[in-house]
């Protein structure tokens, strides 16, 4: 009973968001007040029936009711709780109705909270929301339907695929879902704006913190995701440039930029257009990116999902909505008026560099990721497109970025002097001169990208502090500080990505029990090789000790897994984490001599790179608490400004 | 700047930015647009040794051999017409036999011996590669009884 609940739940959920798209498209063509009144309910109620549905199916996981093919195909009964729990989203009719929920409830919280808007803009950005909505609905409903039965019912589940059964797993697709649908939030805001034309100050200041929130999302989901190919894969590496990173990496470009113009468009009433053209190109690069990873179109180590109709199914939405968007674009443009001007050396002129740079890097990727494709598509001639491309392509220009993100913060808005902007970074520049000198004398062998990348982010980690020198600290609002801290987060990760790129050291060696290996200032002692098991896997486990510099001995014991459900193998590596890097473990295979290759990787400093992800995150927190609170606080304001009146 | 004109200079800037980034792009690419080779495109249009590419194919039955140091492995690489001479220092991915598909990225050497750095074998029963689709590799491949590591 509880499938059918669900499934009852998802069509009511569907209905009301045609009733909130009639409602809204009826109420601002008709200008009928009552109409538009009655969509805010409506946009709640529908929230809250798709997230019971997805409550329900969740519910169907963690009771493993084997009588739901989708449990069937993706769960087993003696799956630990947390990978049932996780399994309802790591497929595809799961995660397209986590999609639709977070749509939901989304559109349900504009609705409660929104009240800073004009109400045509409002009900028009509802009404849009309720259509993208209408469109997954009717994917679930019609070709993915994650309630349907199975009879006869099976004894126990298929398992999930054993690269999946990982913590990371719980956290990293939802993750990245967030984000794609806090860009949808914002492509809604920017068609309501232009339809009731509108665009200004104050409908950037409306979908800022969506855009905050989603771009907090996907730095957390990239971060996340990076880590978890960094030791689940056992390659080592942290960045493949495979077609699945890059799907998530081109909406979090996207949603950068915006972030940076939404603000100029907030702060300055400038760069109107542009900002509403790149809310259109943000959301078409996760609808892209759900493409590229749900339709099967790439095989590469995630993507999953092989089913054709999917992906047309896909690719008809993304056309509606990117068509219909760009259509409205190009006939509204003329009536979005010019914003405010500026000089080229101003605050803005640094916001419109980081921009263009930003949208030449996602040029980049994007026509790396989908040249193959496309190629393909035509001639049937296949080809790929790898780290070479790419590293060398967006390589130069990201650095500009990030010597023009620790210049723009120091410069004044609307007009500024290149001398008095020299003076204030002069000390950063030194540094930066400084560290290149050092780096330059004292290490051999550094390409040329890892050194001026690790020089320039010692810089720039200085600089970005900047902003703070002499001003009242407890007076400068919390946005500021997310700016520095997201700032310095950049500049952390830069010196873990040059670090690692630079100086990890490598030793791989066929051994037996009590052969010793040295790698850096490391030594390991490979004690014994043993069988393992666990809840459904057995593995064959390296017992070793390692010892930095002749410290203290530490054990660790990278497997080799057996699932037996999915007959499957994976490498489990074993880290050990220090604050000056990492150690990397890996177990191969033995041979006849009873001999086991192992692998072990020294990388200084290659936690930086994670760990300046977070900080770019956690500044972004920061800043949207500090816009939220100030817009409570000048909501309140008016309140009471209208009651003394 | 005559303010009059700053909405179409930024304009100008943004399709200057794209063009720039097009051609950045293009350029890059034409030197890597190649970059995946079956051991027939080798022989046809050989690149140049030290040039990042990657090969695909089947590793052809009876091929493996490991050195003495444990951790080297050669191999050859068919795709039903031509062969290639591979070899690799590292940990085998957990599905690399004798029969199944391989993408391996290395490069050339002098000597036309193809250098990997890193393997990517099938990983699960359904999984071919995207480049390994449609090639016709059943030139010899025994398909029983070899899937015993």
């Amino acid at each position: 009973m509880i499938a059918e609940a669900g499934l009852i739940a998802l069509w009511l959920a569907a209905g009301l968001a045609m009733l909130q798209f009639a409602l809204g498209a009826v109420g601002v063509r008709f200008d009928r007040e009552d109409y538009c009144a009655a969509i805010r309910p409506v946009a709640v109620a529908q929230g809250v029936l798709v997230t019971l549905s997805f409550l329900l199916l969740i519910w169907l996981f963690l009771r493993s009711d084997m009588s739901v093919a989708l449990v069937v195909n993706n769960s087993a009964s003696v799956k630990p709780l947390l990978y049932k729990f996780a399994g309802t989203w790591g497929n595809h009719e799961g995660s397209m109705l986590l999609w639709v929920t977070v749509m939901g409830l989304a559109g349900a919280f504009i609705a409660l909270f929104e009240r800073s808007l004009k109400v045509k803009t409002l009900v028009t950005t509802l009404a849009a929301q309720a259509f993208i909505s209408i469109g997954f609905y009717a994917f679930l409903l019609i070709s993915s339907n994650p309630f349907e039965r199975m009879f006869p019912v099976p004894q126990d589940g298929q398992g999930l695929n054993p690269l999946l059964q990982d913590p990371g797993l719980a956290f990293h697709p939802p993750t990245l879902y967030f984000g794609y649908v806090g860009l949808s939030v914002a492509f809604s805001f920017a068609v309501g704006a232009m339809i009731a034309r509108d665009v200004g100050p104050a409908f950037a200041r409306a979908m800022r913190p969506w855009v905050l929130g989603a771009w907090i999302f996907l730095t957390l989901g990239i971060t996340a995701g990076s880590y978890w190919a960094y030791y689940e894969l056992g390659w080592g590496g942290w960045w493949f440039w495979d077609p699945v990173e890059n799907a998530s990496l081109m909406p979090w470009l996207a949603a950068t930029a915006l972030l940076h113009s939404v603000t100029v468009l907030a702060t300055r009433d400038g760069l109107r257009a542009w900002t509403v053209m790149l809310a259109v190109v943000a959301f078409s690069m996760s609808m892209i990116g759900t493409f590229l990873v749900r339709s099967g179109i790439l095989t590469s180590v995630h993507a999953f999902a092989v089913d054709p109709e999917r992906g047309s199914f896909i690719l008809a939405l993304l056309a509606i909505y990117i068509g219909g968007a760009m259509a409205l674009f190009a006939l509204r443009i003329g009536t979005v008026r010019e914003g405010a001007r500026f000089e080229p050396v101003s605050r803005e002129g640094a916001l419109v560099a980081n921009n263009l740079l930003l949208s030449a890097i996602l040029g980049i990727v994007f026509v790396g990721t989908l040249y193959p494709l496309v190629v393909e598509a035509l001639t049937n001639e296949k080809l790929s497109v790898g780290p070479p491309y790419f590293n060398l392509a967006t390589g130069p220009l990201a650095l500009i970025l990030v010597a023009i993100m620790a210049a723009g913060p120091l410069l004044r808005w609307r007009r500024d002097n290149i001398k008095t902007l020299l003076g204030r970074i002069s000390f950063p520049v030194l540094i930066t001169a400084g560290a290149l000198f050092l780096l330059v004398l004292l290490t051999t062998g550094m390409s040329v990208l890892s050194l001026l990348g690790l020089a320039l982010a010692v810089g720039v980690a200085v600089a970005s502090f900047a902003p703070l020198w002499k001003r009242n600290l407890r007076r400068t609002p919390m946005h500021t500080y997310g700016m520095v801290i997201a700032h310095f987060g950049i500049a952390v990760a830069l010196v873990g990505m040059a670090s690692e790129s630079s100086f990890t050291e490598e030793r791989l060696v066929a051994a037996v029990p009590g052969d010793e290996i040295t790698v850096n200032k490391w030594k390991l002692k490979f004690e014994a090789i043993e069988p393992v098991a666990g809840p459904n896997w057995t593995a064959l486990e390296a017992r070793m000790t390692a010892q930095y510099d002749g410290g203290k001995q530490v054990e660790i014991a990278p497997q080799n897994r057996m699932f037996a459900a999915a007959q499957t193998q994976t490498s489990e590596a074993a880290l050990l984490t220090r604050w000056n890097g990492q150690l990397y473990v890996v177990l191969g295979e033995g041979d006849a001599q009873g001999r086991w290759q192992i692998r072990v990787w020294w990388k200084p400093f290659v936690t930086l790179i994670w760990y300046g992800g977070i900080l770019v995150a956690l500044g972004g927190l920061l800043a949207l608490i500090g816009r939220l609170r100030r817009r409570y606080v000048q909501h309140k304001q008016k309140l009471y400004a209208e009651m003394v009146l | 700047m005559k303010a009059k004109h700053q909405r179409l200079t930024l304009a100008v800037l943004a399709l200057l930015a794209l063009v720039g980034a097009g051609l950045l792009a293009a350029f890059a690419l034409q030197d890597q647009a190649s970059y995946f080779y079956t051991p027939s495109d080798i022989v046809a249009k050989k690149p140049a040794a030290g040039q990042a590419i990657r090969l695909g194919g089947m590793v052809e039955e009876g091929s493996i051999r490991h050195d003495d140091d444990g951790v080297t492995v050669n191999f050859i690489v068919q795709d039903g017409t031509e062969r290639q001479a591979v070899i690799y220092t590292g940990i085998t991915p957990d599905l690399f036999v004798e029969g199944s598909g391989v993408v391996a990225d290395g490069k050339l050497t002098g000597d036309g011996v193809f250098v990997a750095e890193t393997l990517l074998a099938k990983h699960d029963e359904n999984y071919i590669p995207r480049e390994l689709e449609g090639i016709d590799m059943t030139g010899n491949m025994v398909k029983t009884g070899t899937l015993v590591e």
